[in-house]
């Protein structure tokens, strides 16, 4: 049983005792601990269940490659599911819990999977539940879902918040064992900008734990000194608790910095996304143990033996008492002496290799610790804890030789370094046979913007895996014992028989044996993609970081082939999973994007406003009064405005100044209409095309004066049409003389309309709105009320109408002059909708409703807009192709039902027959529709087949729940068809 | 073929599963076929498959420069939905949709179709409008969907915000039959199903070159050797520009990354398959429990399969926003695949310059759901030079102006 | 996330200030022209698997066009330069030429 060892523990602080609740019960841990300490600390093995069997499981490591041991850590909205235990900090109060069984963590009703294990090879699911599609989805696969999944499911709206950052560097070292502290004082002593990242809250990475000398100090205090040589240095930037999450191209690195999870009563941000553009990436990242595939390796118990050590040496707890390590490399005998030294007892060393010797084997030896050489686990016994082990030769069937009580195995099958942030932008690994790794391959890096290399890979993670490789790697006097080469040991024993390969683990948490990827084989899932896939090996929480070697040998080995003929499957980020709330940083709720305001903004919400998003504008829709539902409102504000006044913030309309000699020849080109011919002061509807021919705007543009337009366009669409206008100005016609500015913001505009309008702006006084002094299409700078004003004599509403342009900062004041003065005339504001409705009425197109990006001016009869005079502009040629000029294109009309109502949006008109693909053929559609209070019926516009020929004809548009509407083809202005009331 | 069934694994149990056959063969080329099909992703197999069932075509072989598929078929979101506006993306979606209802049974082979459902959230009046249309579009299509309010959707999916403080929902798009299946085991089933027709699927070949002769195509260059055939059907997705410049002439497709993540695994939280057009992100849970989710397609070509980061963070905020629930979810794994984009982001299914040469390609970021329509229409394309389904996605229309243009209703990428 | 120099400003900017404008030096064809001219203008976009010459616009910067030749199989950056020309400039040809002996040079 493991236990809390009286003496010992590096990173504890037996001073603090800290509380915590794992299932319900409470336990005390210290502060230092990590969840996984404190559990392992206060006896407590069995964790977890693993995904597939529900197999009882143990911790096997002790850092973010843990598989097994994930819990549901806190509660309501602050429950994070898939916590690993041995990357949480323990904090006084934590609440965590076991995942995946039913009903308790101890009997879990899904084990009875375990027994039926033969019935559920690898992608059993692909060859079964075929029945139908019915039964698959009504029957099996909430099976399938219920039993899958890990953790909780969050039903709550995190509590928490999240910061992002961005930081820059000539260096960035990911990693701050001994390797990345060394890279880094060797870059910050050559005056490098240095970002050194460390993803646990301590330095030093392994050496601490392993030992040896750098530099004639343990590795300790040489850790010490050197951060303490590094803290003092401008140009360093020292963070722990941040993980290089990912290397993107161009060196854009993705750090995860987790600033409140061990503190989280503090009140500070939970983690801090940092965008870090990095010249160079050091990548140290350290390498991590591989278990060995011998039957029961799962069994809780079981461990890394690097774990082992670390949990004696850093939080001094045992994981049993009577340990075996079984090993095929040197390094393991440390774990051996640190037992020892631990005061456990270690029952032997069984080792893989047939000749075992070196300083650290007869250290072992020496304490008189038995060493079995060509020796093996045939079989782990014990369900939820390990209660001995069968050994027997490596290069057998398993036949047993002996049984060993134990309640500890430590396992070492090597190591893999960490490759991750190299392979993440296309850096490439290679196959070391001597250290039986896959390591960078340093003659193709990742390279950045000018090709150059963006990562550099030092230490464990490059292969050096021994301190004094890796001393000698960076050119520092230091090392440990010497270590003699390892022996691949990819199945063990080697000729291992189906019982022992259907309960040798590769990937714990998914529950993948090595029988599994020898069907995958057998199976001709040859490719290692294929494989990963079939059996979802390495493709758990941990992403393979335990199983995706030793899986790939066990492939090589099924398909008789070498290793790197295999290759690997690719690295993805992030290196270890990332809290989306992190990704999203602040930008959630009001700031989740950016909000445009008119000046007007703040009233619109002060007096009750609906409003409707378009773009990142919102824009008034209505404005419901008191009991009055949306519908009653805008029927309520045409009516007025058709009747008294009605003003509308059109402030969001897009305002763009084209100026220059060459201005009115390049507005020719922009707009299919003529602009160049437009006379100082006048005012004209112009359509925009692409040079595809299709409507993208329409507006009307203006002219200020002989070489200056102000083009109005669509609310959406002003940023989008002034960067199309620079793409032809500068990509094209780039010796045109013209100039551009998008003077949106610069204006408010409102729109005052209705008969009584020009009342309103008499009242306010300061310049001539008359029909004399300011005709119909023309505009005027004035003075109205004391503001300086531009007024558009310009009507999308079909009454008299003007456009007031005021500066920004005055737009507000202006409004609600036109409010106060207007009371007299029952002035009333208007929204979106009822302009909307009011335009139809009149016939006026709208772009994004009569235009779909399909559509063409001459679909919606605007004919008239379209010079026949001029050469060229953009889309000229594009209509002249044969689908464009088609006379069957469909065309704008009127449409009114036969009996008033209201048609829906959207609906179709029906022809007969059905297409090649036994389609309903059709022959028109609604545009727009709208209950219109002025004619007090439905009226419609839409898009028909030789519609403009057919007026009078009766369609039959198919509605919901099997009824047909029937609409008659009329002239598409309902209202004012002769356009007398704009023009008075 | 030996059949899968539950009475095969458990034979097989017994035994320890020694006796399960190869699911395809991996054989050295012929010199001469029928037809030869380059990609063996989804299309590419599917293409082969209804060759063989439909035409009686299996003198054929698939050609992979990879492993089977690899390439998007194997990295998508794997949505299935056919509730598009235009009338040919209907017919071809529609078509893939209800065949995927049988393909498990078809191919002997669990693909896990799961019509789980699948909304398209309006969060403007514009998207309603859009919505709407499609509707009634659909339900003249043959295509079952309907418009539905936000307390519909809120019954649907509980998790769902649907009332932001920025783009509240006023209601969704709904298609009932659309959901999600298995997307390696959609390549796997018709790899299989095609082997067992004989015919050949070969990985690891790369084709060099194309040969024709007077116009016509007579066979490829690989990197196992010279292959003849009297058809050839190239289906590439991403790499279609660099085939057909083998062939002689070019496409209208430019290649760009698009990318996908998924959550760890949690147990199940959301049934159906959201997306969110507006805000630009789309969320399912696979049946393993991983929220699978897709945003926005990087701007300039690329065949790296790796985007542009801040695409990530922008559909993460917008899940985020749309489900508040998953802010503590951690993302396990990011991925991209290279996209085949064309002028009017709707696919080719067409007869080339070159005799005897067809070509699938184009289908961007909707691929995965049109594999079975897309290898039965183009089946019919290669047997007959004519089908239906594929009439209107032929190369001749950009040059007749003739689109088929999807952004009318769903902005986004699929 | 790419990192392009705008050469207006001449300083090199995130990916998330610019937007991206597809194949450069493209010729446009107007009335006049033939279907095949106009179509091949419209649509047919070079799309290699190597050096690519594109256009992008610095949006949130300086609001200038530029062109720049990048790989599209590494994304490394070969160079960029103004808008204003009909073909890339001499000495980034020759750069390229350089970087990619391979390579069959601008057409």
């Amino acid at each position: 049983m493991s236990q809390r060892l009286q003496t010992g523990g590096r990173l504890i602080d037996r001073s603090k005792e800290v509380t915590f609740t794992f299932n319900h019960t409470r336990y005390k841990g210290y502060a230092g601990d990590t969840l996984a300490s404190a559990l392992l600390g206060a006896g407590k093995s069995l964790l977890g269940r693993s995904f597939k069997y529900h197999r009882a499981r143990g911790l096997v490591a002790s850092g973010v490659e843990e598989p097994n041991v994930l819990v549901n850590l806190g509660k309501g909205d602050r429950l994070e599911p898939d916590q690993r235990a041995t990357t949480t900090e323990l904090f006084d109060g934590a609440v965590a819990s076991s995942q995946n069984h039913w009903p308790t963590l101890a009997f879990d009703v899904g084990a009875i999977n375990d027994y039926a294990y033969r019935m559920l090879p690898a992608g059993f699911y692909y060859k079964t539940f075929m029945l139908s599609t019915w039964a698959w989805h009504k029957v099996f696969e909430p099976v399938v879902r219920q039993a899958a999944g890990l953790g909780a499911a969050p039903t709550k709206a995190d509590a928490d918040r999240y910061e992002q950052a961005y930081a820059y560097c000539d260096v960035l070292v990911a990693g701050g064992g001994v390797a990345g502290l060394m890279a880094a004082l060797k870059a910050a002593a050559e005056g490098k900008r240095v970002l050194v990242a460390e993803q646990t809250a301590h330095w030093g990475g392994r050496a601490p734990v392993d030992g040896g000398e750098i530099e004639g100090m343990a590795p300790e205090a040489w850790v010490k000194k050197t951060l303490e040589a590094l803290g003092k240095m401008d140009n360093v930037r020292l963070m722990t608790r941040t993980m290089v999450a990912g290397l993107h191209d161009h060196g854009y690195a993705i750090l995860y910095e987790r600033v409140g999870d061990h503190v989280p009563d503090e009140g500070r941000p939970r983690h801090r996304l940092w965008r870090v553009r990095a010249g160079l990436t050091k990548v140290a990242s350290g390498a991590i143990e591989r278990p060995l595939a011998f039957a029961g390796n799962d069994v809780p118990g079981v461990m890394l033996a690097s774990a082992v050590r670390d949990y004696i040496v850093n939080w001094a707890v045992s994981p049993g008492k009577e340990i075996v390590v079984v090993t095929n490399n040197d390094d393991a005998y440390r774990t051996a002496l640190c037992a020892l030294d631990a005061g456990m007892k270690v029952v032997a060393v069984l080792d893989a290799r047939e000749w075992a010797h070196g300083p650290l084997v007869e250290a072992v030896k020496a304490r008189g610790v038995r060493v079995l050489e060509g020796h093996a686990v045939s079989k782990v016994r014990g369900k939820s804890g390990v209660v001995a082990v069968e050994i027997c030769h490596q290069d057998s069937t398993g036949s047993v030789l002996e049984v060993l009580g134990c309640d500890c195995v430590a396992m070492s099958g090597g190591w893999s370094p960490v490759v991750h942030l190299y392979s993440h932008s296309g850096g490439k690994v290679m196959w070391d046979e001597a250290g039986a790794m896959f390591r960078p391959d340093p003659a193709r890096p990742p390279v950045g913007d000018k090709g150059q290399p963006i990562a550099e890979v030092v230490g464990a993670a490059n292969g050096a895996l021994t301190l004094s490789a890796l001393c000698a790697e960076a050119g520092v006097a230091g090392g440990a014992e010497e270590e003699n080469p390892i022996t691949p040991v990819w199945i063990m024993p080697a000729k291992a028989g189906n019982d022992l390969k259907f309960k040798a683990f590769l990937d714990y948490q998914n529950d993948v044996k090595v029988s599994d990827v020898q069907l995958a084989a057998r199976e001709g899932y040859a490719s290692v993609e294929h494989t990963k896939r079939y059996t979802t090996l390495g493709m758990a929480t941990d992403q393979g970081k335990l199983s995706n070697i030793n899986g790939l040998a066990i492939l090589s080995d099924a398909l008789g082939q070498a290793i790197p003929q295999t290759g690997t499957t690719t690295f993805r980020p992030p290196y270890t999973p990332i809290s989306f709330g992190a990704v999203t940083g602040e930008a959630r709720g009001d700031i989740f994007q950016p909000l445009r305001k008119t000046p007007m903004h703040g009233w619109h919400e002060a007096h009750g406003v609906h409003w409707e998003p378009v773009g990142l504008w919102r824009r008034p829709y209505t404005y419901p009064r008191k009991g009055e539902g949306h519908r009653d409102s805008v029927n309520r504000e045409i009516v007025n405005t058709r009747t008294n006044v009605g003003l509308l913030d059109a402030s969001t309309l897009g305002k763009i100044v084209v100026k220059g000699p060459d201005a009115g020849k390049f507005l020719d080109m922009m707009y299919t209409n003529m602009m160049s011919t437009l006379p100082v002061g006048k005012c004209r509807y112009g359509l925009m095309c692409s040079d595809n021919g299709f409507l993208i705007d329409d507006g009307v543009v203006v002219r200020l004066a002989e070489d200056t337009w102000l083009c109005h366009t669509t609310s959406g669409g002003a940023d989008h049409i002034h960067g199309h206008m620079e793409d032809w100005l500068q990509c094209e016609w780039w010796d045109w003389k013209v100039y551009t500015a998008n003077l949106t913001e610069q204006y408010a505009q409102i729109a005052v309309v209705g008969p009584k309008a020009r009342k309103l702006l008499e009242k306010l006084g300061g310049m001539d709105v008359s029909k004399e002094g300011m005709p119909f299409m023309t505009f005027k700078d004035g003075e109205l009320a004391g503001f300086p004003v531009r007024v558009y004599r310009i009507s999308f509403s079909g009454e008299l109408s003007y456009e007031i342009a005021v500066p920004a900062n005055m737009g507000l004041a202006l409004w609600e002059k036109l409010h106060e003065a207007g009371a007299e005339f029952g002035v009333m504001p208007y929204g979106t909708e009822a302009l909307h409705v009011m335009r139809a009425e009149k016939g006026f197109i709208m772009i994004g409703d009569e235009t779909d990006g399909t559509v063409i001016p001459q679909d919606l009869n605007l004919g008239w807009a379209i010079s026949k005079k001029k050469e060229d502009f953009l889309g000229k040629r594009a209509q002249m192709r044969t689908h464009m000029a088609d006379p069957d294109r469909w065309k704008l009309v009127g449409l009114e039902t036969l009996d008033g109502t209201v048609l829906p949006d959207g609906v179709y008109a029906v022809d007969e027959g059905v297409n090649e693909n036994n389609q309903r053929n059709v022959q028109g559609r609604v545009t727009s529709t709208y209950y219109s209070p002025t004619l007090k019926k439905g009226i419609a516009m839409g898009l028909v087949k030789h519609g403009p020929e057919r007026m009078g004809e009766v369609l039959d548009f198919p509605a919901d729940n099997g009824v047909v509407l029937q609409a008659r083809i009329v002239d598409p202005v309902f209202y004012d068809k002769a356009g007398e009331k704009a023009d008075v | 073929m030996r059949r899968y069934s539950i009475f095969a694994v458990a034979r097989e149990a017994l035994r320890y599963h020694a006796g399960w056959e190869k699911a395809w063969a991996s054989p050295e080329p012929k010199k001469r076929y029928d037809v030869i099909v380059v990609g063996a992703g989804g299309h590419g197999l599917a293409t082969a498959y209804y060759l063989g069932k439909v035409h009686g075509i299996t003198n054929v072989a698939v050609i992979e420069k990879g492993w089977l598929g690899g390439g998007n078929t194997g990295r998508n979101t794997t949505i299935i939905r056919s509730n598009y506006l235009q009338d040919p993306s209907a017919a071809i979606y529609e078509k893939a949709r209800s065949l995927y209802e049988g393909l498990s049974a078809d191919l002997n082979y669990n693909v896990m179709f799961s019509p789980r459902g699948l909304l398209m959230l309006a969060q403007s009046e514009h998207e309603v409008r859009g919505y709407k249309r499609t509707v009634y579009a659909n339900n003249l299509q043959g295509v079952e969907t309907r418009w539905i309010t936000p307390g519909e959707v809120k019954d649907l999916v509980p998790i769902l915000n649907i009332e932001g403080p920025r783009y509240p929902v006023l209601g969704a798009l709904y298609q009932e039959r659309g959901g999600t299946a298995r997307h390696d085991a959609v390549a796997w089933g018709y790899a299989r199903k095609c082997s067992a027709m004989g015919m050949d699927i070969i990985q690891n070949c790369e084709v060099t070159g194309v040969r024709t002769a007077r116009g016509k195509v007579v066979g490829v260059n690989t990197t196992k050797g010279e292959i003849d055939c009297s058809k050839l059907a190239m289906v590439v997705a991403g790499h279609s520009s660099v085939l057909a410049e083998m062939a002689g002439f070019r496409l209208p497709i430019e290649s760009a990354a698009l990318q996908a993540w998924v959550s760890e695994p949690i147990k199940p939280t959301i049934d159906v398959v959201v997306m969110a057009n507006l805000v630009h992100g789309y969320m399912s849970q696979s049946d393993k429990g991983e929220l699978v989710i897709g945003g926005g397609t990087d701007g300039f070509n690329n065949y790296t399969q790796r985007g542009s980061w801040h695409h990530v963070e922008q559909t993460t905020r917008a899940l985020v926003e749309t489900f508040p629930v998953i802010s503590r979810l951690k993302m396990l794994r990011q991925w991209g695949g290279i996209v085949d984009m064309t002028g009017d982001r709707s696919p080719i299914l067409s007869k080339t310059p070159v005799g005897g040469i067809y070509v699938n390609c184009g289908w961007g970021t909707g691929g995965f759901k049109a594999i079975p329509g897309s290898g039965y229409a183009m089946a019919e394309l290669v047997a007959k030079d004519y089908s239906p389904l594929a009439a209107d996605f032929g190369l001749d229309r950009f040059k007749e102006g003739r689109f088929i243009d999807e952004s009318v209703a769903a902005g986004v990428a699929h | 996330m790419l990192t392009l120099t705008c050469p207006c400003c001449g300083v090199t900017v995130e990916e998330t200030e610019l937007a991206p404008g597809g194949e450069a030096h493209l010729k446009r064809f107007g009335p006049g022209s033939t279907d095949e001219e106009f179509e091949t203008y419209m649509f047919a976009r070079k799309n290699p698997k190597g050096v690519h010459f594109e256009r992008w616009r610095h949006a949130y910067g300086c609001g200038k066009w530029f062109l720049t030749a990048r790989c599209t199989a590494t994304l490394e950056v070969f160079g960029s330069y103004p808008a204003q020309t009909t073909e890339p400039p001499a000495e980034l040809i020759a750069k390229i030429k350089e970087k990619r002996p391979g390579w069959e040079g601008y057409k």
